[in-house]
């Protein structure tokens, strides 16, 4: 059995500790450096030594800069928030406020031109310069995720490094030999704990970039010998189609982030026969919670019990958690509660028991996953009610073979129909909706209905699929 | 129904509705170069169910994903047949 290590005192010193610095390398799209450079250099055109104690907002556009820049920051600043590329700036001034910021770290000079009410913009280099290698005295760095809110305004979670490294850090006498990539970007969980796991286990790493066409980083991950590779099974759809997916030959290959499908499972296999597949559930908030490795979707009962590092059940239909890899609290006054009295995490998806074995079957609070992106149907609802004509809607999720599920939409109108039809009225929802909504959240198809279905609490009757 | 044109139609379509420049629609073009990307291919799938009635992404699990526009096509006609 292995022993309960304690936690990392911080990034920069566990890179350093897990040794090969001048072999084993970062690649970024069109930038490359070891993790000796990264680790005795910085990207920041400061030096770290000034933003002691700070709060930071990073908002990088590129992985690689934003990788290098959290190896310079963690340890010294009090705060670093990872801002992702796909999360509209919009947002930026109402995350800057609720964590505090009184840094901005950024690659864009759209973005640092604004400041967005911050105080002191720092910007990111092209190129990792050699620094002096005394860091001085540690702090824990509070480290904070978005996720999305029912609102449309993120949430945000907060971990340190410990609940992110979790306990996959021990330091692989096989890690040379392993260069990691993942089609996620690394300011989301699922890339950011494959960033760590490079980071702290010694082994290589290739980070994609949103700039890239997917044949193209297919071909670079390939040519940079990646062994383990990590996705959503929408990732994975995407790269199958791509006449480029037989550039990589990985030796193992991980699926997290949506509901993994049998069919998924079988294309993987069939594509990469000498790969070993495992899916992992995993949440922002939850941390990582299992592996299953039978090749079979949903997960044995006996999952639950297997690790005494992390405790689950499932308890009114959905799974929860309590480990030390869960996020602390939300930040913010108005945040609801990520934990309840007892520590468990309600991770909020939902599983049924058929056959011995569960299976996933959505979210309670109904929320779609669509390609890996949250929707949460009451913010597409509000947009639709907006509409003159519409008295109600429920948005619900479609399955989706391509993207896991799409959104749909259950309208019933104020009056009866004008003339012009039902089709006129229809394009006009959904261009009342492409104007206020990501493309993600636009309801693919929209239904007339004559009524919805109202329960005795008053609220409308969600059916989950 | 004719299933190509109705597969073109589609995609027009939904190029269209989210600012997608469509690439010319040759069976040997790469579906991952069409400009769609993979949200736009869900909406095409999910169109193409209700006007053929079929959708053979769904309906095989061990069937390989179509790299081309052609294999695309071929993917719908050997699902009708």
């Amino acid at each position: 059995m292995k022993m309960q290590k304690a936690n990392p005192v911080s990034l920069w010193s566990s890179i350093i500790a897990s040794g090969s610095l001048s072999t084993r390398v970062l690649v970024g799209l069109g930038a490359k450096a070891s993790w000796g450079e990264l680790a005795y250099g910085s990207i920041l055109d400061c030096p770290t030594e000034a933003l002691r104690g700070k709060s930071v907002l990073l908002a990088t556009t590129d992985q690689f800069r934003a990788s290098a820049a959290l190896i310079a920051l963690d340890g010294i600043v009090r705060r670093v928030v990872l801002f992702p590329p796909d999360v509209s700036v919009e947002h930026l001034p109402y995350v800057a406020r609720t964590a505090e910021a009184d840094v901005l770290v950024t690659d864009n000079r759209a973005t640092a031109s604004t400041a967005h009410g911050i105080g002191r913009v720092v910007t990111c280099g092209q190129n990792v310069k050699p620094v002096n290698a005394d860091r001085g005295k540690f702090i824990e760095t509070e480290w904070i995720l978005l996720t999305s809110g029912t609102t449309g305004q993120p949430k945000l979670a907060m971990h340190t490094l410990g609940s992110l490294a979790g306990s996959a850090w021990e330091t692989n006498p096989n890690a040379s030999a392993i260069v990691w990539s993942t089609f996620y970007d690394m300011r989301r969980y699922g890339g950011l704990h494959i960033f760590l796991h490079a980071a702290l286990t010694g082994t290589s790493l290739v980070v994609s970039s949103a700039q890239e066409p997917v044949a193209d980083f297919l071909a670079r991950a390939g040519a940079n010998g990646v062994t383990n590779i990590s996705g959503t099974p929408s990732h994975w759809r995407r790269a199958l189609m791509s006449p480029l997916a037989d550039r990589i030959a990985p030796s193992y290959i991980r699926m997290s982030g949506e509901i993994v499908d049998q069919a998924i499972l079988n294309q993987v296999k069939a594509q990469y026969p000498q790969a070993r597949i495992e899916h992992t559930f995993a949440s922002t908030e939850a941390g990582v919670g299992f592996n299953v490795s039978d090749g079979l979707m949903g997960f044995p009962p006996e999952l639950l019990t297997r690790n005494p590092e992390v405790e689950m059940k499932i308890e009114d239909g959905t799974l929860k958690i309590r480990s030390r890899r869960t996020a602390t609290r939300y930040l913010g006054a108005e945040s609801p509660v990520l934990k309840d009295a007892a520590d468990f995490v309600d991770t909020g998806d939902t599983v049924d028991l058929r056959d011995g074995r569960y299976y996933f079957t959505g979210r309670r609070d109904g929320t779609i996953n669509v390609g890996g992106f949250k929707v949460h149907p009451e913010e597409v609802e509000a947009v639709i009610n907006r509409h003159p004509q519409v008295a109600m809607s429920l948005v619900k999720a479609k399955k989706s073979p391509i993207t896991g599920a799409l959104v749909v939409a259950d309208v019933v109108l104020k009056t009866t129909l004008a003339e012009s039809g039902p089709e006129a009225l229809r394009n006009g929802i959904l261009q009342f909706c492409s104007a206020e909504l990501d493309a993600h959240k636009v309801p693919v198809a929209i239904n007339i209905v004559p009524m919805l279905t109202i329960g005795e609490s008053g609220k409308l009757v969600r059916r989950h699929a | 129904m004719d299933i190509k044109a109705e597969i073109i139609a589609q995609f027009n379509q939904v190029a269209q509705e989210h600012d997608k420049r469509l690439a010319p629609l040759t069976d040997q073009l790469a579906l991952l170069n069409s400009g769609l990307d993979s949200l736009c291919f869900a909406i095409v799938v999910a169109r193409l169910e209700n006007s053929l009635g079929v959708d053979p992404f769904s309906d095989d699990e061990d069937a390989r994903f179509p790299v081309t526009f052609g294999d695309f096509i071929r993917f719908y006609e050997n699902a009708k047949g």
